[in-house]
């Protein structure tokens, strides 16, 4: 017992219990079984990841050090989550409304989707998290080599530091990469990842009251001597520096609200707004019960164990000492649980930001042809996401690696505290003050950035380490003035209230500044408008004005975005919504901003409004829109609402009536050319009926093989002429609903079979390669009928088919209990315009490419309204594709 | 020796009826079965008469009649319009364009010959 390698069992051992946690999960979700999982005390629990290691072990370190000065670091997020509620519930329907991915995501998109901005939030997020990676793999190898000193007989194995960091980071790299980028989530939400993280908030809450318990009645003779001894030792006394508390209150209010990894479980992973109720009293419960026995642990440590004991590691070191091994794995087990939980969502977060205001928009660039290229792009956004997650552990190492872990951990989480902080003001302006822009977020931005990173983050390495030791002493070239932690000469100041008053108070001052002195853009105003309004406009951003956009292009560019299905069945929705129906809805405003939200879920606002400009041809605002943003007093906007529901309705009606209108005008065209047509297709075979009966008549003296041939004639166009009154009458019997169908059940694949034979055209000029038939599925419907629709459909590919190497690729899958089989074809497929009329009785693409009677589609498409399924063509697919559905097992209507 | 027809017509049953009643009836028959190029056909061959199809591939029989109707050589080819769309108003527009002559499908063989005889003699 105590050995390192049972440490390592025991680790081993409860990550194989998160994989399965966050397996379940999942799995739970995908059925559509987790109502649990949305529940508030998840989402609450799930808060908790801002008690890291550094809280966990650290804040022992922090009280022994300093007293109660520790309580700063709680105070700050419960004063926002219990003062300020009304704001995070504006921050989470913003983020819900725009589909925000992250903080860099949430500022890009207000300040008019600037991808500058995405950029610059997410390195001040790396630069600002990455200590903070490091300290959580210090805070867990400190834990192993207290365990390997004090442990009796594991005292002699002496443990390689960076090795130990160097297998935690790898091992936290490929949970977050299994659990957090199973799939492009259009929502990003990890149901996996928010359990695990849940169960270990419970974790660590009850190791720590498990130690805290220990040491008040086991060590501590119970609550009255315990508080004596707090009493007696220096950590009691109320000292109470008030710039640094107040320094500290707010710099840990600021990151609660800008650290990425709280963005994440706060806005993001947020799945209902009323949750924010209920944790906005049990969040500071939790905090509570947290510190609650931080003092007593902090004092009875500081009696009991030796002078040079570190105090970050008496969570560990007192049960230790005690020979409570059970008890001391038990916290270990906590601090591994607040460790790993940050590591696991702050890198996700981090990766998101990286990959989608990054890797992204430059691999989008370098791949030439931008958003038009064919080919699923998910792989390339998930591979970035794996990769992103990889290097921000790896740069969390490195960091590690290099300060060599030799800073106290309380200071380490300060840093990083300042310094996404600095995201603050333009994170508020933008969402509080319309007249907030993107010049002045830059400006603010970067003067913060600058200041931190000069009078912080640097001096944090050490003296001598990245600055030398000369600016220390005297100030850079002797500037005394410019002294990293004695700006403009003002000594005396604790350094952290010295870097953050500097820096978020340079930066608010540009920002507000710069801000008041320019002007935004006319993309700016309009999201300005719809992040400070957010609860007003509940309507959509106008932000596309209707243009010419090639519904097909959006397609194809939306299926590599979102896949296939996803994207096939959001143009479906949205079609349906504007009374169309097939898979290309008519490009408005309203369908376009949609569009783009769904897929700024995968590749962030910024890169997703590119890819849709590039499309549309132009990104302009119209004077209606901002009008729309200028006339904004209660009453307007009411006004505006309800006209633009009428308005809305009338567009809605007027195009339905001109589709009506359209077919209308279409049918009857048709109805004077089906006259014609049958008229064409009966007489030409009568034609040479009369005309030879006329020759053999009149003909004497005809040589025998001739009055064979012609006889031959006869014959055959006979055979004609009733195989098309045959199709005539099938289609006039399925049209009035008079068919009898012969229901079987039987398998696909050799039904499938059965029809490519009996075309009789595969190999010969048309190759057919087939997907999804290996599964024997088997259906229950009127198999001769749906054979009948496989026939026509592939001796349609080998008829029309006009490419040089005709390829006919037959794609099968199952889905909701439907079949869907889509048949596509590489030639120049079907113009748009002629993409409703093929199914028309007659209906041929052109005059020239004539084949058949122009019946085929016609009774195809009857066949499949009686089997219950459907036959529609699909656009946007490369060639001619048509794709069938049908029930895998048909509903008997009864008779 | 017999006058030349040439017969443009893409059905083939059609187009081996119609010689056979033709050459036994002593004329010379050439045959072409498709639009796009009947027009460079014609020229090439200049036939005495000219049968010509409706609905044909590449290019419809009116077309072809509008060029040939607008070149200096053929704009007086005595043409026999076939065509298996029996309606007034494609009667009409074949008049317009310039048909000598308009015959429906399924037609008889003795009418062909006559109406032949009839364009050539004039």
């Amino acid at each position: 017992m105590g050995s390192l390698n049972t440490l390592v069992a025991v680790c081993a051992t409860y990550v194989a219990l998160l994989f399965l946690v966050a397996f379940l999960a999942e799995r739970a979700a995908i059925r559509g079984r987790a109502r649990w999982l949305r529940s508030p005390l998840v989402y609450t629990l799930s808060l908790s990841i801002y008690c890291t290691g550094w809280t966990f072990y650290g804040a022992v370190g922090f009280a022994a050090r300093s007293g109660l000065e520790f309580l700063t670091i709680y105070i700050g997020p419960t004063l926002v989550m219990m003062g300020w509620w009304w704001g995070l519930r504006k921050l989470v329907r913003i983020g819900r409304t725009q589909r925000i991915t992250s903080v860099a995501d949430l500022v890009s998109s207000r300040y008019g989707k600037s991808p500058l901005l995405a950029v610059f939030v997410t390195l001040i997020a790396v630069a600002g998290t990455t200590p903070y990676i490091a300290l959580q793999l210090q805070s867990v190898v400190l834990s192993f080599s207290s365990f390997s000193c004090e442990a009796p007989s594991g005292g002699t194995l002496a443990i390689d530091r960076n090795a130990t960091a160097l297998w935690v980071a790898a091992g936290l790299a490929v949970f977050t990469i299994l659990f957090g980028t199973r799939n492009l989530d259009a929502n990003e939400r990890h149901h996996g990842v928010v359990m695990a993280i849940a169960v270990e908030a419970v974790v660590k809450l009850v190791a720590l009251l498990a130690v805290g318990i220990f040491v008040v009645w086991g060590l501590g003779g119970g609550i009255g001597q315990t508080l004596a001894r707090i009493d007696a030792s220096d950590i009691g006394q109320w000292q109470v520096a008030n710039g640094r508390w107040a320094a500290l209150i707010m710099l840990s209010a600021a990151a609660f609200l800008t650290l990425p990894r709280m963005f994440q479980v706060l806005v993001v992973e947020n799945e209902d707004e009323s949750h924010l109720r209920t944790a906005a009293w049990a969040f500071p419960t939790y905090l509570m019960l947290m510190s609650l026995f931080v003092l007593p642990i902090a004092a009875v440590g500081l009696d009991v164990m030796p002078q040079d004991a570190n105090p970050d590691q008496f969570v560990l070191t007192l049960p230790l000492s005690q020979g409570r091994e059970g008890l001391a794995v038990l916290s270990f087990i906590g601090g591994f649980s607040s460790a790993t939980s940050m590591v696991i969502v702050a890198s996700l977060a981090l990766a998101t930001m990286v990959s989608n205001h990054i890797v992204m928009p430059i691999w989008l660039r370098l791949a030439a042809g931008g958003a038009m290229i064919s080919g699923d792009v998910r792989h390339v956004v998930l591979l970035s996401r794996r990769l992103s997650i990889a290097g921000v552990l790896g740069l969390g190492y490195l960091y590690f690696y290099i300060s060599g872990g030799g800073v106290a951990l309380a200071s380490i989480g300060l840093v990083s505290f300042a310094g996404v902080a600095q995201v603050l003001p333009a994170l508020m302006g933008g969402v509080f003050w319309r007249g907030a822009n993107r010049l002045g977020a830059v400006a603010g931005l970067s003067v913060g950035f600058v200041i931190w990173a000069y009078t912080m983050f640097l001096p944090s390495f050490g003296p001598g380490a990245i600055l030398p030791l000369s600016v220390f002493e005297q100030g850079p070239w002797g500037l005394s003035w410019l002294h990293p932690q004695a700006l403009f000469g003002i000594t005396g100041l604790d350094p952290v209230v010295h870097s953050v008053l500097w820096s978020i108070s340079a930066n608010t001052a540009v920002f507000v500044v710069v801000s008041l002195l320019t002007f935004p853009n006319p993309m700016e105003r309009l999201q300005g408008a719809q992040f400070v309004n957010v609860f007003q406009h509940t309507g959509n951003p106008q932000g596309w004005s209707g243009g010419i956009a090639q519904s097909e292009d959006l397609m194809v560019m939306a299926q590599r975005i979102l896949g296939p299905r996803e994207a096939q069945m959001l143009f479906r929705r949205a079609a349906a919504a504007q009374g169309i129906s097939g898979y290309l809805p008519d490009p408005t405003p309203e369908f376009l901003q949609l569009l783009e939200r769904e897929m700024s879920g995968s590749v962030g606002a910024a890169t997703a409004h590119a890819m849709v400009s590039q499309i549309m041809g132009r990104a302009t605002v119209s004077v209606e829109d901002l009008l729309a943003v200028a006339d904004e007093t209660a009453q307007m906007m009411e006004h505006q609402i309800q006209l633009e529901a009428k308005s809305a309705e009338l567009t809605r009606t007027a195009r339905q009536l001109r589709g009506a209108n359209e077919k209308l005008t279409q049918l009857s065209v048709q109805k004077d050319a089906f006259l014609s047509q049958i008229s064409h297709e009966l007489r030409t075979p009568m034609t040479s009926i009369r005309a030879f009966s006329e020759i053999l008549r009149d003909g004497d003296g005809l040589p025998p093989e001739q009055l064979r041939k012609y006889a031959n004639i006869i014959h055959q166009e006979a055979i004609r002429l009733t195989r098309l009154l045959d199709d005539l009458l099938d289609l006039s019997v399925l049209e009035n609903g008079q068919v009898s169908l012969n229901v079987q059940v039987g398998s696909i694949a050799s039904l499938m079979e059965h029809a490519v034979a009996s075309t009789g055209v595969e190999g010969k000029g048309l190759r057919i390669h087939r997907h999804g038939l290996e599964r024997d599925l088997m259906v229950e419907t009127d198999l001769d009928r749906l054979s009948q629709v496989f026939i026509n459909l592939v001796a349609n590919a080998h008829k029309y088919c006009d490419a040089p190497e005709p390829l006919l690729t037959i794609r099968l899958v199952e889905r909701d209990n439907h079949l869907v089989v889509d048949f596509t074809d590489n030639g120049s497929g079907v113009p748009r315009d002629k993409q409703e009329l093929i199914f028309e009785k007659f209906a041929r693409v052109s005059d020239q490419k004539a084949g058949g009677a122009g019946l085929g589609l016609a009774i195809c498409r009857e066949i499949m309204a009686r089997l219950g399924g459907a036959i529609t063509y699909l656009p946007g697919q490369g060639g001619a594709s048509f794709r069938v559905t049908l029930p895998m097992r048909m509903r008997q209507a009864a008779e | 020796m017999g006058k030349n027809v040439l017969i443009i017509e893409d059905e083939p049953n059609i187009i081996e009826a119609i010689s056979f009643i033709l050459s036994r009836d002593g004329w010379d028959v050439a045959t072409h079965s498709n639009g796009h190029d009947a027009v460079d056909v014609v020229r090439s061959k200049q036939p005495d008469l000219l049968i010509l199809d409706v609905m044909l591939p590449g290019k419809s029989g009116y077309d072809i009649l509008t060029e040939l109707r607008a070149e200096q050589g053929t704009a007086d080819l005595p043409v026999l319009m076939l065509t298996a769309r029996g309606q007034n108003k494609d009667r009409e527009l074949a008049t317009r364009l310039g048909a000598s002559r308009f015959m429906t499908k399924p037609f008889s063989n003795a009418e062909v010959l006559e109406a032949l005889r009839e364009l050539v003699s004039n």
